[in-house]
């Protein structure tokens, strides 16, 4: 009921800047200009995607190490302690991951995505136009970041999919003969797959809709920039954060709308996500 | 997260996981032993000398990248080292296994070195302006250049907001977790799915929820940014009260069931005290988080540099609001003052967390449960 008002109202606050620029030009293209009453969300819908992606290519390996770490190679009193530390960094505000990132992390990982753009430009998208590009602020950095920030989310719901596993089938492929990684191999990861799928999908929306890390670390620009290593991307939540202050009623309008986007996209995230891993119910 | 199988005749049989352990029989038990063998730590130091020497070589003959490079050099050697080494020895299985080993391990190591790298350079930086009067003081009167002033204000409301919050939060969310799992009404479905809908909300996006419907006709205030904070609160509150709720056996409802209470009394004096610190825990557990919650205040309650003890009239200030709006301009003073203000919300985060930890532990004793 809540939740239904509310909607109605954003809708209605976003149509002014909805019907200045036209809902087709407002989600296709990338301009952004308050003088004209032109506002087009693409490029930093599509830069936030690009950040989420990145930071799930960080998080996902940690958060599964992670996960089979605590479920199966952790001593049991290190256990809890390793989940203690698992909630402490979902509890984390973004303002120290952003600040640490910004402050500490960064000029370190610089050289690393330096190093990138010049040995791996064979792809695509870790090519920079010059080697003196600037490196810092990119979607690189903050991904790797904001991907750090998801490994609570991903690593607890992995960790439930996980146990799951009929101990039977675990204990009889070690029975056979069978190494621990081959019992996970074969018996959890298969049995835990769409879990892990729903728990990744999960920090994908989560990692769409971080704000702060993102506005810290990001220099938000308007185009889609596909060199991930550069500096400058896009974070619809970070647009938003950065620009109200000292929007125009028709701006802020605009922000209000690609805000709307930016929460049926997660909203699509979510729950296909819930459902997936929800799916998990054995009814075998 | 929890399972639930219904039967076929009806009855529905509910696995719990808290933590993962529940659904093992014995976690005593090891899976399988690990015996360490001074072969294997030879291997391991071989492969880690290999590592280091690479990443030095590297390093000097061909100046690759920082720190980081080297170290992310050392540890690839490190890896293709002990592989073959081991792969030498003994089958591919049981080498696939030690690298499986290995790199877990690495996993588990560079996520906590992460989160304690940002906790202690938290702390150094925040150590610098930590000073009693940071905590009587506000940014009333000073300015960039000044030494002095605090987070007075900024203290005072965080505590108004997140207060106001979780008084909402906590028994609308235990109510609403009672209704899900011991009335289950016929608005249970319904409110399922939109507490699932509402769980993934990005923070601004609430912001901007109760900025169209409420601050825009009003002003900005600290209220609203509590109204925010309830909005992100109540899916995780509600979703781990169920979850607490679900723990408490069968058994006493049906005891108690049986012995002729009604079904509000069972909830009330046999379901609820018996998960009394189970809720507690989550509750804490959400307002730590709420705590640090920085994007939904920048639409809501603003900030301002003056302390305002009324939450319902006029912009207020916020622990993360204050770091927010110092971190943004260029003055190194500034800067600092942030840092210091970051770490007293991170205190008070820890703080909490651990306050709910304690709490959890003392009933799970009373539970008679082994965590």
């Amino acid at each position: 009921m809540i939740v239904g008002t509310a909607l109605v109202f954003l809708v209605n606050e976003a149509r002014p800047a909805l019907s200045s620029s036209g809902i087709w030009h407002f989600f296709t293209s990338s301009d952004w200009s308050p003088g004209t009453g032109q506002f087009g969300v693409f490029g930093v819908l599509m830069g936030t995607i690009i950040l989420a992606t990145t930071a799930l290519l960080v998080g996902f390996p940690l958060a599964i190490a992670m996960a089979i770490f605590i479920n199966e190679y952790a001593p049991r009193r290190v256990r809890a302690v390793l989940t203690s530390v698992i909630d402490l960094l979902a509890a984390v505000p973004s303002l120290l991951f952003g600040m640490w990132g910004l402050y500490a992390f960064q000029a370190r990982l610089v050289p690393v995505a330096r190093w990138m753009s010049e040995h791996l430009a064979a792809i695509p998208f870790l090519r920079v136009p010059e080697t003196t590009s600037v490196l810092t602020q990119s979607s690189f950095v903050a991904g790797v970041v904001i991907g750090i920030m998801v490994i609570p989310i991903i690593t607890s719901v992995s960790r439930d999919v996980m146990a799951q596993a009929p101990r039977e089938q675990c204990e009889g492929a070690l029975a056979l003969g069978g190494t621990r990684w081959g019992m996970i191999r074969t018996v959890i990861l298969p049995f835990g797959r769409s879990g892990i799928i729903g728990a990744t999908l999960l920090g994908f929306g989560r990692a769409l809709g971080e704000t702060i890390t993102a506005a810290i670390l990001l220099s938000v620009v308007f185009k889609v920039n596909w060199h991930v290593l550069l500096i400058g991307g896009g974070s619809v939540p970070a647009l938003i954060a950065t620009k109200f202050g000292e929007a125009s009623e028709l701006e802020r309008s605009a922000l209000v709308a690609s805000g709307l986007a930016l929460f049926i996209l997660t909203l699509g995230v979510n729950l296909g996500a819930r459902r997936v891993v929800e799916r998990k119910v054995p009814g075998r | 997260m929890s399972v639930t199988v219904d039967r076929p005749n009806g009855a529905a049989l509910t696995i719990v996981s808290g933590n993962g352990e529940s659904l093992r029989p014995d976690p005593d038990v090891p899976r399988s032993k690990r015996q360490v063998t001074p072969v294997m730590v030879a291997e391991f130091l071989l492969a880690a000398t290999a590592g280091v020497a690479v990443a030095l070589t590297l390093r000097l003959v061909l100046d690759w990248g920082g720190l980081l490079g080297s170290l992310l050099w050392a540890y690839a050697t490190f890896i293709a080292v002990l592989y073959t080494l081991v792969r030498d020895r003994e089958s591919a299985e049981v080498a696939t296994d030690r690298l499986a080993t290995t790199l877990v391990w690495s996993g588990g190591v560079v996520v906590i070195a992460a989160l304690g790298w940002m906790l202690v350079f938290l702390f150094v930086h925040g150590v610098k302006k930590l000073r009693p009067g940071f905590f009587t003081q506000d940014l009333s009167k000073v300015s960039a250049l000044d030494e002095g002033g605090g987070a007075k204000h900024a203290i005072i409301g965080t505590f108004e907001q997140v207060g106001l919050a979780a008084a909402a939060v906590v028994p609308i969310g235990i109510l609403t977790a009672v209704y899900l799992n011991e009335i289950k009404g016929r608005m249970t479905k319904p409110i399922r799915f939109i507490v699932d809908a509402m769980s993934g909300l990005p923070s601004i996006v609430a912001g901007l929820l109760v900025f169209t419907v409420w601050v825009n006709g009003r002003g900005f205030s600290g209220v609203a940014c509590s109204a925010a904070l309830f909005v992100l609160m109540l899916p995780t509150q509600t979703r781990a009260s169920e979850e607490i709720l679900r723990t408490v056996p069968d058994s006493l409802r049906e005891g108690s069931l049986a012995l002729g209470a009604p079904q509000w009394k069972v909830i009330t004096r046999v379901v609820l005290p018996t998960a009394r610190a189970g809720l507690l825990t989550a509750s804490i557990l959400a307002v730590a988080r709420a705590i640090g919650e920085t994007a939904p205040a920048i639409l809501t309650a603003f900030g301002s540099s003056v302390t305002n003890t009324n939450p319902f009239h006029g912009p207020q200030a916020s622990l993360p609001l204050m770091v927010w709006d110092l971190i943004r301009q260029p003055n190194q003073v500034q800067i600092d003052r942030a840092w210091t203000a970051l770490l007293i919300l991170v205190l008070f985060v820890l703080i909490a967390f651990t306050l709910a930890r304690w709490v959890g532990t003392r009933g799970d004793k009373k539970l008679g449960r082994r965590r």
